[in-house]
């Protein structure tokens, strides 16, 4: 079981800090989930508040295992840039996609899911379904 | 015919303009967006004339990729991807050659723009580029000049249009009486192409 690869998940925020808080919320939600490779690419390279493709590709790349990365996105620059380097074909690894999903909770769900070895189309299901969860 | 000397001619021309009207591009960006358009274009057509002097791209097609693909790293903000989509189909779609016409820059604009309003899901009137490029491409027909007043009249056409796409959406009826800055930094490129034109006979 613990040899078994996982699918990498990427969080991409206009802020670093977002980025960086809401994995180590996912993983934490996910009972440690330590088997799973969760990357955050959060912000400019300069630290400012924006979207960086190359923290982007550096961080799908460092979450391959070979089954498939899910990349979940705030808003606005966040998602165009992902769209953008899908559509170039080799800034990001083969089997990434971008998951349509609420940032915070698409995130806890995917890697809740890809814990149990899931691969990328039950941990995109279970991301995209986190829009179905009414509050009110 | 235009070569790849015409297209970096045109790259540098909008670098210069983007320099130039930094300061008034973010201005119209602090109105109805976040205040970083002007920064962002300047860091991203810096990026891509020094790319450009690295890499020496030998093909009209070649140079627009190359362009587009620094955008969409650099920029860091919307505008990256959707200017860096815009060239980058533009420069696929002009292929290998060595020269291109007129027209098939036209048709390569024309595949770049569909390629934007895909990425982004903006139609004519959401108070985007889009509305800037569409009628410069239309007017690309009648040449350099034409398409260069039918940008800037695009451009200052979305001051009373409501915001449809984008971070000025969130603003809705606040964002009427506001020129967009992203009409505004495209009619500069387009600009740029006449610049480029007249760069080849005065040298």
């Amino acid at each position: 079981m613990s040899d078994e690869k996982r699918v990498g998940i990427v969080l991409v925020s206009h802020s670093a800090e977002v980025a960086t808080s809401v994995a180590e919320l996912a993983k934490g939600l996910a009972g440690g989930a330590t088997a799973v490779p969760v990357a955050a690419a959060g912000g400019t390279e300069g630290g400012g508040l924006g979207t960086s493709a190359e923290l982007i590709s550096a961080a799908a790349a460092s979450v391959d295992r070979g089954v498939g990365v899910a990349v979940l996105t705030d808003l606005g620059s966040a998602v165009l840039t992902v769209k953008a380097l899908l559509a170039e074909g080799d800034e990001l690894p083969d089997g990434a996609r971008l998951v349509d999903a609420p940032f915070v909770e698409g995130a806890v769900a995917a890697v809740v899911t890809a814990a149990t070895g899931a691969d990328l189309d039950a941990v995109e299901a279970a991301a995209a379904e986190a829009y179905s969860y009414r509050k009110v | 015919m235009l070569d790849a000397d015409f297209f970096r001619r045109w790259m540098t021309a909008t670098a210069a303009s983007v320099d130039r009207e930094a300061e008034r591009l973010t201005a119209l960006d602090s109105a109805i967006g976040d205040a970083d358009h002007g920064s962002n274009m300047q860091r991203g057509f810096t990026a891509v004339l020094a790319s450009l002097e690295e890499e020496a791209p030998a093909t009209p097609g070649a140079v627009l990729v190359l362009a587009g693909r620094r955008l969409i790293s650099t920029v860091g903000g919307a505008a990256g991807p959707l200017y860096g989509t815009l060239l980058r189909k533009a420069g696929k779609a002009l292929g290998d050659a060595t020269e291109v016409s007129e027209k098939q820059l036209a048709e390569a604009l024309r595949a770049g723009v569909d390629g934007v309003m895909a990425l982004g899901g903006a139609a004519p009137g959401d108070k985007t580029m889009i509305d800037s490029l569409v009628p410069a491409v239309d007017a690309l027909g009648e040449g350099f000049a034409a398409a260069r007043s039918a940008a800037e009249q695009g451009a200052e056409a979305t001051i009373p249009l409501l915001a449809r796409k984008g971070r000025a959406s969130y603003l809705g009826e606040r964002s009427i009486g506001h020129q967009d800055p992203g009409a505004t930094s495209s009619a500069l490129l387009i600009a740029g192409l006449e610049e480029a034109a007249s760069g080849a006979s005065g040298e």
